[in-house]
């Protein structure tokens, strides 16, 4: 079917437009790696039970999660950037006056950014295993899943609302301010359950709130509870709507 | 049947709740093989109907039939069928990204039109011999010269050997040089190939030299079309100014009175004259001339530009013609760039372009 060739096509452009640019790789792994080695290791000293659970193990299985998600919303939300300069460089358009199936520019980047933040979630999880983390192997697949889910639906809608607004000036102001409030209200350091009745209940806003519990979960090697299924049913909500919202940027006649 | 034929086609943008008329009707025919400029001042909608053409930009009136798609309803149609090389200068450039190399940018464009990888990589190969890029193939793109990255762009619009290209503004920001060498290419296109080409320019030269008709918009709806010599004639006749030994008032009394002559004045002790057709009328006039035993020291002949028929037709002229000020402001103060380079377009347009 085209739109899977078309998806391709576009993917294997910036693919390699991306080998061109390696750092970009390290640079966007830089920061959870900062975390995992500098602050990580404080968790380890908690009192027991803190964190759920008693021993230091239990902390990574804890913090790694909450850093995968932290490097899936960074991750994926600045990709925009990227549209904006290609737009301006009338990228987006030579493609648009192709015959190519005009959600795959869309799809292709997506599926790009999404093998990327797997290739990128997987080295820091390799890095936890050196600092202690123990955690079932089925356990690393679910989370990778989960990663995939969150990566296609920010990078999504990441595009989509680069490509309307077109301006690194407005875009930069309006991702920091979405995306630092659900990274803190997602409980990625601490757990949510610390904090006060309102702060907990403000956090129930933050889909990823959801989505690292179910992770922490599936580490603490529980894969069927209520927790799972409302983790499983908010990435795969949060993925379909974005990438729905997506494609109808996309597909616009004028855009 | 003409390969472009555009029927009303209309565009109206919201703006603060203001309806913006972009293009109110454009009507236009381009046949096949044709080379077509398209003009207008700024603002008088001439990419915005570009953008509509090329199925960017759906129109909210009219309709249009592209190489045999219809526009509203088979725009993928129109897509396979067309070439499209954007303007590179401005707010959006030409559609080439610095960081890809030469031949991958050739390599991509002819997969997003499906074409095989062998036979893909035969046309890149020719494209890059034509468009005189041969050996640059894993050059990135960032390395290359303004009027190499501006061939390569518009070798990607060919990658598919469309019946029809469109050019937005294909030389813009080249100097002089690159310039007459990609008019070269542009006029290969139709030798070689058969082509269409539709472009669009402010350089009136451009229009004079490289195109067989020129299509004029202004204030969104097509006002003129015709060679750009037809143009030159009907918006006024060619000046033929002489200087003669003797009272110049005795001449222009003389020749006031010849049927040839629509208009015969005396300006700084010149003789200046109208007329329909010079190069027709100069033996003629010589007669006159010898018959009344008046002497001419000098004579010249002087054709209208296509800055005149603009000027006539919009009561504007285009705003600019020299390729540095066309680098920077694009939207921006047609006005005083106008007024010198209506000027300026009168000194540079020389005859060698009228033929």
């Amino acid at each position: 079917m085209s739109f899977f060739t078309d998806t391709l096509i576009i993917f294997r452009r910036h693919a390699r437009l991306l080998q061109r640019e390696p750092a970009y790789l390290v640079f966007a792994l830089l920061q959870p790696l900062l975390f995992l080695c500098l602050f990580g290791p404080l968790l380890t000293r908690l009192p027991a039970g803190t964190l759920g659970g008693s021993t230091t193990g239990d902390a990574w299985r804890f913090f790694v999660p909450g850093l995968l998600i932290q490097l899936g919303l960074f991750g994926s939300t600045f990709v925009g950037f990227a549209i904006i300069s290609d737009w301006r460089a009338g990228i987006i358009e030579r493609f648009r006056v192709t015959p190519v199936t005009r959600l795959a520019i869309l799809s292709g980047r997506v599926l790009r950014d999404v093998i990327t933040l797997v290739i990128q979630a997987v080295l820091l999880v390799l890095v936890g295993v050196a600092f202690g983390l123990r955690a079932p192997v089925a356990a690393v697949f679910v989370s990778l899943g989960f990663i995939v889910l969150v990566a296609i639906g920010l990078a999504s809608v990441s595009y989509s609302v680069a490509l309307l607004l077109k301006s690194e000036d407005a875009f930069a102001p309006l991702v920091n301010t979405v995306v630092v409030p659900l990274m803190l209200l997602s409980g990625i350091m601490l757990p949510m359950s610390l904090g006060p009745g309102w702060l907990q209940g403000i956090a129930r806003i933050s889909p990823f709130r959801y989505i690292i519990d179910a992770m922490r979960e599936a580490y603490a090697g529980h894969y069927w509870n209520s927790i799972m299924a409302e983790g499983v049913a908010v990435a795969i909500g949060l993925a379909v709507v974005c990438l729905f919202l997506g494609s109808r940027v996309f597909l616009k006649e004028n855009a | 049947m003409p390969i472009i034929e555009a029927t009303g086609l209309a565009r109206t943008f919201k703006a603060r709740k203001k309806e913006v008329h972009a293009v109110r009707g454009v009507d236009l025919a381009v046949e096949e093989g044709e080379i077509v400029g398209f003009l207008g001042p700024n603002g008088a909608g001439k990419t915005t109907t570009l953008r509509m053409l090329t199925t960017l930009l759906r129109p909210t009136a009219g309709t249009a039939v592209i190489a045999g798609a219809d526009l509203l309803r088979d725009p993928v149609g129109v897509r396979r069928r067309i070439g499209f090389v954007p303007q590179a200068i401005g707010q959006t450039m030409g559609g080439t990204d610095n960081q890809a190399k030469v031949i991958e940018e050739l390599h991509d464009q002819a997969a997003l039109y499906h074409i095989g990888k062998a036979e893909g990589a035969q046309r890149a190969e020719l494209l890059l011999n034509q468009l005189d890029l041969a050996g640059l193939d894993d050059r990135l793109v960032k390395t290359l010269s303004g009027g190499q990255r501006r061939r390569l762009e518009i070798a990607l619009g060919l990658v598919h050997e469309p019946p029809v290209v469109f050019l937005d503004e294909p030389t813009t920001g080249l100097d002089p040089q690159s310039r007459s060498n990609l008019w070269d290419h542009i006029r290969k296109l139709r030798s070689d190939l058969g082509t269409t080409v539709f472009l669009t320019t402010h350089y009136l030269e451009e229009a004079d030299a490289l195109c067989d008709r020129v299509i004029i918009i202004d204030h969104g709806v097509t006002v003129a079309t015709g060679t750009p010599d037809e143009l030159k004639r009907q918006v006024s006749g060619d000046v033929v100014t002489l200087q003669v030994s003797g009272p110049v008032a005795d001449a222009r009394a003389l020749l006031a009175q010849q049927p040839i002559v629509r208009d015969a004045t005396v300006s700084d002790g010149e003789l200046r004259l109208t007329v329909d057709r010079g190069e027709e009328s100069l033996p003629a006039l010589l007669r006159v001339f010898d018959g009344a035993g008046l002497a001419i020291r000098s004579i010249s002949l002087s054709r209208p530009t296509l800055d005149d028929v603009f000027l006539t037709l919009t009561g504007r002229s285009l705003r600019d013609d020299s390729p540095s000020s066309a680098r920077n402001g694009d939207d921006h103060d047609p006005a005083p760039a106008a007024t010198a380079s209506s000027a300026a377009s009168k000194e540079l347009a020389p005859d060698v372009f009228l033929h």
